[in-house]
């Protein structure tokens, strides 16, 4: 159990998967421009991401790895996310249309986002077995979403900001996420 | 497509890529590995050449396959094409250069999902020959190429007082400003390095406007020279 919330811990802030990992950049970029989208963004991701990891991984260990087709695993693994991301697409739309309203922009845009594929495989490299892999995979994409919905409000303020024009947008973005990244350094100490 | 009417050569193909829509530096595409691997020169050239296989291989068969496919389904087969395209490029490193698949890690398999590939795919193989497509891959991936080690050049120079790959040592590592080595350093180095390149854009497209302005009201002031001149010549007869 100690080691599930250390997991827990290390997921959600120390190897933060945008300020450490540098996945879903494109994404956090894009998206943290406005706090609703990135609210909408961040959600969808969680859903996708603790769904593709849990078909992934049982993929993976229960049909791939018994039958020797571990080379396979790319190909297998960006397929289950683009039928994923479009299986959640229509049963959203079926069976909660007011969050399909809210969702659903951000759905298709989900299967080039390389946290979804790189948490699929960072489950598959570093060997977790099914609860470790439920716990990581629930926890780094609640990192994402913690830290794209925290940048939208940092990202609102910066709109009034006096930033020269050349800095504007994408270049100011990128110099407060370093800022961002270097207090998440404070939380090595804490594992 | 604005540009599929205006052919464009070759060169001018390869050399948009390189400068005028550089993926990393002005269309900003691609982000996970350009900051993940451009810890050293070597990692980054290795990440940038892979890519521009990469991009060469899927855009030649994207172009080639692009009146068969289904417009419905395009988007899930030309993610196919490039998962291919990427294991196999995953093998062949994990044979041959195994130190280059160490260290480029999670950011190999990951290629799949890299923005610039599938961009490139629908933004322009999808409708152009096999021949133009060629080369906008050659032109994008080594602009990808040269993005990438510019910022490692940065960031290993600084970062550790030289550069491994040439084997050139500035100064000693402990007087280096190490952090630009951390996740932090490379969000850092990136944004100061666009803001510049912005900055200097900026101020070449108002030196250029500036000097149109010049132009065009150089021309105004003749153009009214020539009427007064005109109404005064008109003016003469009459008063005579």
């Amino acid at each position: 159990m100690n080691d599930l919330i250390a997991l827990a811990f290390t997921a959600f802030l120390v190897q933060n998967i945008i300020l450490n990992q540098f996945l879903g950049i494109c994404s956090f970029l894009g998206v943290s421009n406005k706090r609703s989208s990135a609210i909408g963004m961040g959600l969808a991701v969680f859903f996708v991401i603790v769904l593709s990891s849990t078909v992934t991984w049982t993929i993976y260990w229960k049909m791939l790895y018994p039958y020797g087709l571990t080379f396979m695993r790319t190909i297998v693994f960006i397929l289950v996310v683009a039928a994923m991301v479009q299986i959640l697409e229509m049963a959203i739309k079926k069976f909660a249309p007011p969050l399909y309203s809210a969702l659903g922009v951000y759905l298709p845009l989900i299967t080039t986002n390389c946290t979804v594929l790189g948490v699929a495989i960072l489950n598959i490299q570093n060997e977790f077995t099914f609860s470790e892999m439920l716990v990581f995979s629930a926890f780094t994409s609640l990192g994402y979403t913690a830290i794209i919905i925290t940048f939208s409000y940092i990202r609102e303020q910066m709109h009034k900001a006096p930033i020269p024009a050349g800095f504007k947008g994408i270049p100011a973005g990128l110099i407060a996420a370093a800022i961002m990244s270097l207090l998440f350094k404070g939380f090595v100490g804490l594992i | 497509m604005a540009i599929k009417k205006k052919r464009i050569t070759p060169k001018q193909n390869i050399l948009k890529g390189l400068f005028k829509e550089n993926p990393t530096f002005v269309l900003v595409l691609g982000m996970c590995p350009t900051l993940g691997v451009t810890t050293s020169l070597d990692n980054a050239l290795g990440m940038g050449l892979s890519v521009l296989v990469v991009l060469i291989l899927t855009n030649s068969l994207i172009s080639l396959i692009r009146n068969i496919v289904p417009a419905e389904i395009r988007i899930p087969v030309y993610i196919v094409v490039i998962a291919l395209v990427v294991t196999l490029i995953e093998w062949f490193l994990e044979a041959y250069v195994n130190g280059l698949y160490n260290s480029l890690g999670i950011y190999l398999p990951l290629i799949v999902v890299n923005c610039i590939i599938l961009g490139r795919a629908e933004a322009y193989a999808s409708d152009n020959t096999i021949y133009d497509s060629l080369f906008d891959a050659i032109g994008m991936g080594l602009g990808f190429t040269l993005g990438l080690s510019t910022l490692a050049f940065v960031r290993e120079l600084f970062g550790t007082g030289g550069i491994q790959l040439l084997g050139i040592q500035l100064f000693d590592s402990t007087n280096a400003a190490g952090f630009l080595i951390t996740p932090t350093g490379a969000f850092v180095t990136l944004g100061l390095l666009i803001g510049i390149i912005n900055t200097v854009r900026i101020d070449k497209q108002n030196k250029a406007k500036a000097i149109m302005d010049e132009k065009i009201r150089v021309a105004l002031a003749k153009k009214k020279a020539k009427q007064e001149a005109l109404a005064q010549a008109k003016l003469v007869p009459e008063v005579a």
